[in-house]
């Protein structure tokens, strides 16, 4: 079917221009459901096709739509056919229709609805016809190019006012010449103001006036308005030209009319008061009364944390372990034990027979015995020595390196690196190793020379602290290696011996030599003994030797145990307390190789000036010596020990303990006979506290490692006691009795966590007992350590007051005693019997420590 | 007047009451027993606190009000009574 051809021209973009230009062109036929009334769509059928030859496709194509129909034909067709005819609903128009010929679109598109339609006027026909031709695109360019065509001008009388208003010259142009005077010419001219108001007539005025003939009202006034936003947005920047800080300050608003509020306030603050201090006085009261916030559950925890618990928990020491060994321990008594420093439940302890047997030097015998926790009946390690050990200690830089003294007087050197893992862990888990018996022993590695002379044995043997060693002339010196390398000795021969563990200096080429003769000499070769200590085997000599003369008399002490002050260095604390051991072994145990380690000349070393030389050590009679073991020279140029600072007989027996507390550096405790005794390094009028005798002979002593004002003491009959320095010095805070049946020898605590403490008790018949200490022991209360200082000191000063109470009483006593004469002095009857009083208890105090003393001597 | 020194003199009488402030509605101590220095901080730092608690306390109620505030501290106990045009601030030191 032929496109649809609009009757307006559309449907085609071509069309579309031609839509434009006719304006006169109906309404868009492009609507589908109507349709224009100058068309009428029509269904011609086949027959009627033929007939009027307008077949589709035929006679009407897409290009020849339009086909011109005779009126007479279609007015005959109806008459024919009627109703039938194609034609019947447009039958009116028809006949109508002025002219001859209608005009049949072919409407392909059934824009109409019907494949045809009939053009009902012959106006619409002569459009369509004639339109299509202007449908070529010259058509389409005049149209659109269209520019306005200029009108004629239609003179509306708007020329006159133009005339009027415009400038036309009313005559002809004047022209005035003007020159100078002939003469004039090329003379400077001159020219000059003139005031044209100075001058009459020089100008001509034309005022203007108000004419009253007329008047105009300006009717009409051409006046421009412009829109102004009203609101106007504009930014200034201000430049920083002064810079500087600023700073606000500001104070509080205070009333200035203070009075006249004050009148006002009487009214409402009446009021205020009216409704708010019932309120505000209960809440006062309510604080008065009780402290509401207070939490009490946390209160009963810090309050029970001070008490004592007296009475609700017990305060036995709970046995844990008991370490015997019948193979080793036969008849003999521990004289010494030592817990050891850095593996957890290994405990060593000495060995010595209670008969004095002379034993021979080539035999060996077990001076040390290692036990572990995890093997009560087993020991773990065996340390051979030639004859039994009085004391023994570890080295505080390296555990592996032990020092002893014998009964014969000579010094033992242990290195037992190699066993160590026997010692450590072990125990626990591999406990059929230890069943088999064969337990590991380690041979000493050196031992001192064995001089004839000496027969005492080593009672005490102590490692000097790594902070500083002391040369041949007793000069504390600073030492480099930082590792314990001197021992110090004490035994009953009064002498106080300092031992250096380095191969000395000056026999460094000799020792080489003499090693090798040292390898055949001796007569003990076990398979593995380590060569540590080698260059002092045999030959091993003291450093220093200081004897002790006795403070008074001549003669000489003979000392027992001693105790040193330990030095930090850095510090000012000398530490070179009472200990004499002058042995200054350069134990190096960390990295250097003790054999290796060459004792410096003592030019080399820096001296260390704050070390405190002195020390206590207590006797085999009870005395507590403090002396300083710096050699003086006396007036022949030689050096000697200087004579003791103090010596104080305090205890009836040789003296067991001397042991500086943990916490205080200047507090010593002191056992011994029949009681024990505190010191304070400094104070040398005696002891601060003294106890009062008991009925057993105390053996051991030793202070708590976690309260300052615990220490423990062993008694001769088997039992402990636990002093308490703030409940009470004249009675232990606890007894623990029977602890054992035979003498307990030695006593020592050891920490092994916050919760854990252990004390070990050893006793004569070779029995090693491990007590776990109570709470109650080993918890200090807060201030413990300040209380412990204050109580020492309360005491110390009450003996002060009474010692010069003691000393005013006499000098009151003396000078009564001078005025007896004068029998007229009623004053004196009343000192008289003060002084009588005094006199009487002096004398009683006298009678009573002779009296001890024959006792104990 | 003298009713409102002879209630002064009651709280104050209390046992351990450090000090009485009375401040207006916007914070300017009026009367006072301590030291002015003590007085200005107190109100104007409590003025603060006691507009914050009323706040709090109407928005989540507006039918509610403020009565009381009582600050406990280690050292002392504030307590302030608001009132509608005023407040009373005490300062106590409590027994224990």
């Amino acid at each position: 079917m032929a496109p649809k051809r609009p009757k307006s021209g559309r449907s085609s973009a071509g069309s579309k221009g031609k839509d434009k230009g006719k304006k006169t062109q109906p309404p868009t036929p492009q609507d589908k459901p109507g349709h224009p009334d100058e068309i009428f769509p029509l269904v011609l059928t086949s027959a009627t096709q033929e007939l009027f030859g307008c077949r589709t496709d035929e006679d009407v194509t897409r290009e020849s739509l339009y086909k011109l129909l005779k009126k007479d034909n279609i007015i005959q067709d109806i008459k024919t056919r009627a109703a039938v005819s194609d034609f019947s609903p447009v039958k009116q128009i028809v006949l109508d229709y002025p002219e001859e010929e209608m005009l049949l679109v072919f409407d392909r598109s059934f824009t109409y609805g019907q494949c045809f339609y009939l053009v009902l006027t012959p106006e619409a026909k002569d459009r369509i016809l004639s339109p299509p031709e202007p449908e070529t695109p010259e058509a389409f360019e005049s149209e659109v190019s269209k520019t306005p065509q200029p009108k004629l001008w239609i003179s509306l009388g708007s020329e006159q006012e133009i005339d009027e208003e415009s400038v036309t010259e009313t005559r002809e142009k004047l022209c005035y010449k003007f020159s100078r005077v002939r003469r004039k010419f090329g003379v400077p001219v001159c020219f000059s103001d003139r005031n044209t108001a100075a001058a009459k007539d020089s100008y001509l005025e034309c005022a203007s006036y108000q004419d009253s003939r007329f008047s105009i009202k300006q009717m009409q006034r051409d006046c421009g308005t412009q829109a102004v936003p009203r609101l106007q947005s504009s930014s200034a920047q201000t430049q920083w030209r002064f810079q500087k800080n600023i700073c606000t300050q500001y104070y509080p608003r205070e009333l200035h009319e203070e009075d006249i509020d004050s009148t006002v306030q009487a009214e409402s603050l009446t009021n205020l008061f009216n409704s708010v201090t019932p309120r505000v006085l209960q809440a006062l009261q309510q604080e008065e009364i009780m402290n509401v916030f207070l939490d009490d559950c946390k209160a009963l925890g810090t309050l029970a944390e001070t008490d004592d618990w007296s009475g609700k928990v017990s305060e036995d020491l709970v046995l844990h372990y008991a370490f015997t060994n019948q193979k080793y321990t036969k008849d003999k008594k521990i004289s010494s034990i030592n817990w050891h420093p850095t593996i957890f439940g290994v405990i060593a302890v000495a060995l010595t027979d209670k008969k004095k047997v002379q034993l021979d030097e080539s035999s060996a015998s077990i001076g040390i015995v290692f036990y572990s926790f995890s093997d009560p009946s087993n020991p773990q390690l065996l340390l051979e020595c030639p004859c039994d050990i009085s004391a023994f200690e570890f080295n505080p830089s390296n555990p592996n390196i032990i020092v002893g003294g014998c009964v014969t007087g000579q010094v033992v050197l242990w290195d037992i690196s190699a066993h160590i893992t026997c010692l450590q862990g072990t125990g626990i888990f591999d406990r059929d190793d230890n069943k088999e018996n064969n337990t590991p022993a380690a041979c000493y590695c050196a031992v001192s020379a064995l001089q004839s002379s000496r027969k005492d044995p080593i009672t005490d043997v102590q490692w000097l602290p790594q902070t500083f060693e002391v040369t041949r002339r007793g000069l504390p010196m600073e030492n480099i290696y930082k590792v314990s390398v001197q021992v110090v000795t004490c035994s009953p021969c009064s002498t106080v011996m300092f031992w250096d563990v380095r191969v000395p200096q000056m026999l460094n080429q000799s020792l080489s030599g003499r090693q090798q003769n040292v390898d055949q000499k001796t007569p003990i070769t076990p398979d593995s003994v380590p060569a540590t200590f080698k260059h002092l085997d045999q030959t091993w000599k003291p450093l220093l030797r200081i004897s002790l003369p006795k403070i008074d008399n001549s003669g000489e002490y003979a000392p027992f145990k001693f105790s040193l002050q330990h030095y930090a260095y850095n510090g000012n604390t000398g530490t070179s307390g009472n200990s004499e051991k002058a042995h200054e072994n350069d134990s190096t145990e960390d990295i250097p190789d003790y054999s290796q380690l060459r004792a410096p000349s003592a030019q080399t070393l820096t001296a260390l000036e704050d070390v405190n030389t002195k020390f206590y050590f207590g006797t085999e009679d009870g005395e507590i010596v403090y002396t300083d073991w710096k050699l003086e020279k006396d007036e022949s140029g030689r050096l000697h020990s200087a004579k003791p600072l103090s010596c104080f007989r305090t205890h009836q027996g040789l003296v067991n303990t001397i042991q500086r507390s943990p916490f205080f550096k200047d507090i010593i405790l002191t056992s011994g006979g029949w009681n024990f005794a505190i010191w304070k390094e400094g104070f040398m009028d005696g002891p601060i506290v003294m106890s009062p005798s008991s009925e057993q002979q105390y053996t051991a002593g030793c202070w708590s490692l976690s309260r300052p004002a615990v220490f423990f003491i062993g008694k001769e009959d088997g039992s402990i006691e636990v002093w308490n320095l703030l409940e009470s010095t004249s009675e232990p805070a606890h007894i623990h009795a029977h602890i054992t049946s035979a003498k307990i020898t030695c006593v020592k605590p050891w920490t092994v966590s916050p919760k854990l403490h252990f004390l070990a008790v050893t006793d004569d018949l070779g029995m090693l007992r491990v007590f776990e200490i109570p709470k109650t022991f080993y918890v200090p209360s807060r201030t413990e350590s300040s209380s412990v200082m204050a109580e020492l000191e309360k005491i110390r000063l009450k003996n002060l007051k009474w010692d010069e109470m003691q000393v005013k009483m006499k000098k009151e006593a003396e000078e009564l005693k001078k005025k007896m004469q004068e029998p007229d002095k009623p004053v004196k009857l009343q000192h008289e019997n003060r002084e009588e009083n005094m006199k009487e208890y002096s004398h009683y105090l006298t009678l009573e420590e002779n009296v001890l003393k024959g006792l104990g001597l | 007047m003298a009713e409102v020194e002879e209630t002064l003199k009651r709280i104050q009488g209390q046992k351990g009451v450090q000090g009485i402030i009375i401040v207006n509605s916007e914070g300017i101590p009026v009367k006072t027993t301590l030291d002015n220095s003590s007085t200005v901080q107190y109100a104007g730092l409590i003025h603060q606190l006691v507009m914050k608690a009323r706040s709090t306390v109407r928005d989540i109620d507006p039918q509610n009000d403020l009565t009381f505030l009582r600050v406990r501290s280690k050292k002392n106990e504030i307590m302030i009574a608001p009132d509608k045009d005023y407040f009373l601030i005490v300062i106590q030191n409590p027994s224990d």
